[in-house]
């Protein structure tokens, strides 16, 4: 490991009440700063691995740690991005990114002044006073980031934040989420089923098997992060790693 | 322009559409089959006889009194008593079966039960209300809480929000919507309790007008007294349904 684990799960498994077994095994390590991926065919228990680190769903075995304490809820250094977006409709985009604050108990005007600054940095400045039906899918994925910045954790979850999101307005926002994450220094882990977003947006792809899903490899793609979005997309590194990712998912589908 | 002309096209079709029922009233009311049936302009003239000798005011302040304190007893314990369904499953559990019954039940076959327990007194007439109005009341808050978007939920719980601020915050709010639009369901269930109890227990206000034009012969004020209950409910319930969509309007029930 390159840096030391923010993240780590051991022996973790999850079978529902249903009798689903979900999740078999997982012993992981997630580095601190960095953008990790879980990826994997529909249905593997990606996104209940995510859940299961935010301490929304209790693993049925295993422990997860976060910052060197075990898990056993919902905690402050973890905010988590909704893949429907989660959004208040009937609360405008102000109040949606400061409700994170809002029940933390921090002040009207201190939490809406924080609530400002990152709806800035999501670019949504001159639609604070809208609501989420008011704007596109693309705009509710920005005000559920935002919301997630505005508790500054140091961990963002998100699953799959983009798939109900359409594929320009999707490559636009991962180029910025990438900026955005690079300004906050966050860690971040991100649940998707694309190929190509995981390998353009992550540091370590963590590639999971069918159910019930356990880890299968985990790809470091080498992509020189320096360059410009156009550059990475045409990238030695990037291509090697969609073309490796790519080889272990067939198997799957 | 394109807009003006379909809503200039509705609000001429809408009048026409009474201009159609009073005209077809009027015509068969004065077809020669049975006395018992005014024409409408008949009926008309009795109504503005009773508005102007007052009494058709003194039987709605004695209809009405037992009909808000039907209805706001609802508002307040049908309610509260819907949203403790939703939040607790043994509370639902104890009762949903019970409410479901009264729900599909045609309740207005209670009301002479009601009589036999509770007299022939204003508590009987505000039982009759209760009786008619309650179980959708409490049926739509309980529905509109279980309903709470579950994603919402989590969301709060993701950001570390109380049970506490999870109901004031999020399921309240969200159950809002459903809640008025059970209370204005229930208001129309009351009028149709009120008028049963008035015509069934004792007959006082609207009820007594009813039963008495009809038995001394008045059809004319009886159809203008069952026109204007027919009227004033109508036009309560839909200002309520104006009011509901001001306050809540579709866009911002669901995400």
């Amino acid at each position: 490991m390159l840096v030391e684990p923010i993240v780590e799960m051991r022996n973790v498994a999850k079978t529902y009440d249903s009798g689903v077994e979900a999740l078999r095994e997982i012993t992981l390590a997630l580095p601190r700063g960095e953008l990790s991926t879980f990826l994997g065919p529909s249905g593997c228990g990606k996104t209940t691995l995510l859940k299961i680190i935010a301490g929304l769903i209790s693993p049925s075995d295993g422990e997860v740690w976060v910052k060197g304490n075990k898990v056993s809820g919902p905690g402050p250094e973890r905010a988590f991005v909704f893949q429907d977006f989660a959004l208040l409709p009937w609360a405008s985009v102000l109040r949606n990114v400061a409700f994170g604050l809002e029940l933390r108990g921090v002040p009207k005007d201190k939490r809406e002044e924080i609530a400002r600054k990152y709806i800035t940095e999501v670019g949504l400045s001159s639609f604070e006073s809208r609501y989420p039906h008011q704007l596109s899918g693309g705009m509710k994925q920005r005000v559920g980031l935002a919301r997630a910045l505005a508790i500054d954790a140091d961990i963002v979850l998100m699953d799959e934040p983009f798939s109900s999101v359409d594929e320009q307005t999707r490559r636009k926002f991962q180029e910025e989420l990438l900026d955005l994450l690079k300004i906050n220094q966050k860690t971040v882990i991100f649940v998707t089923h694309s190929i190509e977003e995981a390998a353009y947006l992550s540091d370590q792809i963590v590639l999971l098997s069918q159910r019930p899903g356990s880890v299968s490899r985990i790809i470091r793609p080498n992509i020189e992060r320096g360059a410009s979005a156009d550059e990475i997309r045409r990238d030695k590194g990037y291509l090697d790693a969609v073309d490796e990712i790519w080889k272990i998912l067939r198997d799957y589908v | 322009m394109q807009r003006v002309k379909p809503i200039a096209n509705r609000v001429i079709l809408q009048s026409l559409s009474f201009v159609f029922f009073f005209g077809v009233w009027e015509l068969a009311g004065r077809w020669p089959i049975s006395l018992a049936f005014p024409p409408f302009s008949e009926t008309f003239l009795a109504l503005l006889r009773m508005v102007g000798d007052g009494s058709l005011l003194k039987a709605y302040v004695s209809t009405l009194q037992p009909l808000i304190i039907g209805i706001v007893f609802c508002g307040f314990a049908g309610i509260g008593f819907g949203i403790a369904m939703g939040l607790s499953r043994s509370i639902e559990w104890l009762s949903l079966p019970v409410f479901i019954i009264l729900q599909a039940a045609p309740m207005a076959a209670m009301i002479p039960l009601i009589t036999y327990m509770y007299g022939i007194g204003l508590t009987a007439k505000v039982l009759a209300v209760v009786v008619l109005a309650a179980p959708v009341i409490v049926m739509n808050s309980y529905k509109g809480i279980r309903n709470t978007n579950p994603s919402l939920i989590q969301m709060c719980r993701a950001f570390l929000g109380t049970r506490r601020q999870e109901v004031i915050k999020i399921i309240l709010p969200h159950a809002a919507g459903l809640i008025f639009a059970g209370l204005r369901l229930g208001l129309a269930m009351g009028f149709i309790g009120i008028v049963i109890a008035e015509l069934m227990i004792t007959p006082t206000g609207i009820g007594d007008l009813i039963t008495y034009h009809s038995s001394v012969a008045g059809y004319a004020e009886m159809f203008a007294a069952i026109s204007s209950i027919v009227v004033v409910a109508a036009l309560t319930i839909q200002a309520l349904q104006w009011l509901e969509r001001k306050l809540f309007p579709p866009e911002i029930r669901e995400p």
